[in-house]
């Protein structure tokens, strides 16, 4: 009996798995539907090899607009594929060349170890497009990359923090995940700052791994010291509402008319919503949306048009509490 | 006839061992100096560190504030972790490195529950407590998949837990639907700040709480005697009437129950979750704790409170890299550098050579005077 409990209860377990394998990650979830209808135009066969959706808001929004832009409606004869391990995405790039797709959409788990599948594509007559993500390769071997420019929105946000005109900035910066790409960028137009001039200090620069508790340890363990600050930097949405978790534990007041300026990145619909009541001061967008970017190159490529610049950034702005509205909340939020 | 009995020799020598050696032996000693020797640095590097004051927070009300209160909150989920995973170690000589998966998960059933299956809800849809409930049984059912695996299919606890591991997140973002609810309720946010007009944080109250429970089943009850004599020697344990699986999935689940109390007491800290974030790498600080703590990682005898002292050690010891503003970057560095120290000292052939040096020690200034 209780053998065949234990037996019951692993069953049940086994098909929890089993349905969540079919709704989110994992497995490739081949999009291929029926053969191209007979009339009209051939559809256009792509291949696409994104990340774990379950990775972040950021990555769950791109790959919905991914899905939904790349449909037969739209000319598409699609192939998904999401994982985070660049070994794995390797090997489906291959199958996927294999195939035959026209055109392998691709952002790459890690910059290295891509060269033979560049150059596999580049045999079979595939064109790679790099999104999101670029990888260490001659330009050459891929069409274009639709990428953020993570420099760029460290830079938005500086300049916005130095339009404040406070006598002094004392920041708590709360870091990404060292040596990530949005990591990288955000600190460093910060940290360029803060060398060059006098009234800018760092509190503490830490990294919370972007993960919401450590934010909150880090700036309750600046509160707990006594050491006076102005600004959180923080460089994604979750670790600046960890740290304004600290900040109303020792009741200290923070956004628009607040003692503490607190900015975020992301822009999720949530922290625009903090924005919106006047509870953080910033927000830099991170745009997951390059599905229109890639299919309009794409369509250009078609009509024998090749896509003027290799790399193509993605528009990004920041979002100011002040002037923020309830449209941008709806357009923007992610 | 009467019966002679020979008393052992060792009964005799017992009494002669050093007060030293007794307390090196000990299986708290190793954790408590852990403890006293961060207390101490702190003491003499700044001893503002162990500064309270009160403060008022947002909400108005008078709270206490000050690091010690900081490591005595943030250790909490920890603590509750530590002695789950006690028991499931002392049982099964493995361990659970799904906790933090798990812990994504029960706080996802509890969040998206309040919710109502909302992204982000103003007010509880279900009673709290309700829900809390929920996420136990959740967990606990998780806790039997991997219990079971251990305990009837006698699969490797590490490789049998290494499934809900890489799975649990993906379970997690499916019970969120991929979306990260937010709940705005201030009362959905006392378990893990401070209840109104109480200014010490409450997540000490609740681990104080599940302290007790634990000591009052250890010592009410025979879980603990069984769980051990399980651990020893399973087959020994069955021939004198145990269950051996039953224990062992009976620690599994209790170790779920710890694994939603914890992820609740997270959840609540911000009234949010990042499925894919939340206590990352916990598994590891958990397992620390428990060998911090003394216990033996292949199973048999233990001893909770170690664990839980253990756990407030690492706890203190990332409060205290955070003071001195270790850099980012050098702070997983500092850290296994504490951690191979006190590791080793731990390890019982340090010990003995340890408890040798003081006594030779002894000799010689007795033998110089």
């Amino acid at each position: 009996m209780k053998k065949f409990l234990a037996l019951a209860l692993s069953v049940a377990m086994a098909l929890s798995l089993a349905a969540c394998g079919n709704s989110g990650s994992g497995a490739a979830s081949a999009a291929a539907s029926s053969k191209p209808a007979a009339s009209g135009s051939e559809l256009i066969k792509v291949g696409v090899i994104n990340n774990d959706p379950n990775e972040s808001g950021y990555r769950t929004a791109n790959d919905r607009a991914m899905r939904e832009m790349f449909t037969e409606a739209n000319g598409y004869e699609a192939t998904f594929y999401n994982n985070n391990d660049a070994a794995q995405q390797i090997a489906t790039a291959q199958q996927m060349i294999q195939d035959e797709v026209d055109y392998l959409l691709l952002s790459p788990g890690s910059t290295t170890g891509w060269d033979t599948v560049l150059q596999d594509a580049k045999d079979a007559g595939t064109q790679v497009i790099l999104f999101d993500r670029m990888l260490e390769a001659d330009e050459s071997m891929y069409v274009a990359a639709v990428v953020s420019d993570m420099p760029k929105e460290g830079v938005t946000a500086v300049d916005w923090l130095a339009s404040q005109g406070l006598d002094e900035y004392n920041i708590i910066h709360i870091q990404g995940h060292m040596g990530s790409d949005a990591q990288v960028g955000r600190t460093g137009a910060l940290d360029e700052k803060v060398n060059a001039e006098g009234n800018w200090n760092y509190v503490v620069q830490q990294t919370a791994d972007w993960d919401e508790a450590t934010a909150q340890q880090i700036t309750q363990s600046v509160i707990d010291s006594g050491k006076s600050f102005n600004v959180i930097y923080a460089e994604n949405d979750g670790m600046a509402r960890g740290a304004v978790a600290a900040l109303d534990k020792a009741g200290i007041t923070h956004g628009v008319d607040g003692d503490v300026i607190v900015m975020g990145f992301d822009c999720n619909q949530w922290a625009l919503q903090e924005l919106l009541a006047g509870n953080w001061n910033y927000d830099g967008q991170c745009n997951p949306f390059q599905a229109e970017t890639i299919n309009e190159i794409i369509q250009g490529l078609e009509a024998g048009n090749a896509p003027t610049e290799k790399i193509i950034y993605t528009p990004e702005q920041g979002f100011d509490a002040t002037t923020i509205s309830q449209s941008d909340v709806d357009t923007f939020g992610i | 006839m009467p019966v002679i009995v020979k008393e052992p020799k060792e009964q005799v020598k017992k009494p002669q061992e050093s007060f030293w050696k007794r307390m090196t032996r000990h299986q708290l000693f190793i954790p408590l100096a852990a403890l006293a020797l961060l207390v101490l640095f702190n003491l003499i590097a700044d001893p503002s560190f162990f500064a309270v004051s009160i403060k008022q927070n947002s909400l108005g009300n008078p709270v206490l504030s000050g690091n010690i209160i900081s490591v005595l909150d943030n250790a909490s989920e920890l603590v509750l972790l530590a002695i789950g995973m006690t028991l499931v170690t002392a049982s099964s000589g493995g361990q659970d490195i799904s906790v933090g998966a798990t812990m994504a998960i029960a706080g996802s059933v509890i969040l998206r529950m309040v919710c109502g299956g909302q992204v982000s809800a103003d007010s509880p849809c279900m009673p709290i407590l309700l829900a809390v409930l929920i996420g136990i049984f959740v967990s606990m059912a998780f806790g039997a998949f991997n219990g079971a695996l251990v305990a009837y299919f006698k699969i490797q606890p590490m490789v049998a837990t290494l499934i809900m591991f890489t799975a649990g997140r993906s379970i997690a973002a499916w019970i969120n639907n991929n979306e990260l609810p937010i709940m705005n309720d201030v009362s959905f946010k006392y378990a893990g700040t401070f209840l109104p007009g109480i200014p010490v944080p409450t997540p000490i109250f609740i681990t104080i709480f599940m302290v007790i429970v634990f000591w009052a089943l250890l010592k009410f009850t025979n879980l603990g005697l069984y769980t051990q004599a399980v651990g020893i020697n399973a087959n020994s344990s069955h021939l004198n009437g145990l269950n051996p699986q039953m224990i062992k999935l009976l620690t599994y689940m209790i170790l779920g129950a710890c694994v939603a109390v914890a992820g609740f007491i997270r959840v609540s800290r911000s009234g949010s979750i990042n499925y894919s974030r939340i206590a990352e790498n916990i598994e590891m600080d958990a397992i620390l704790a428990v060998a911090l703590g003394g216990n033996s990682l292949s199973g048999g005898k233990f001893n909770i409170y170690g664990s839980i002292i253990g756990a407030y050690v690492i706890q203190f010891l990332t409060t205290t890299l955070y003071k001195y503003e270790v850099p980012s970057t050098a702070l997983p560095a500092y850290k296994a550098v504490v951690v191979i120290i006190l590791v080793v000292l731990s390890a019982p052939v340090v010990r003995e050579k340890l408890s040798h040096m003081k006594r030779t020690a002894g000799k010689t200034v007795k033998e110089a005077t």
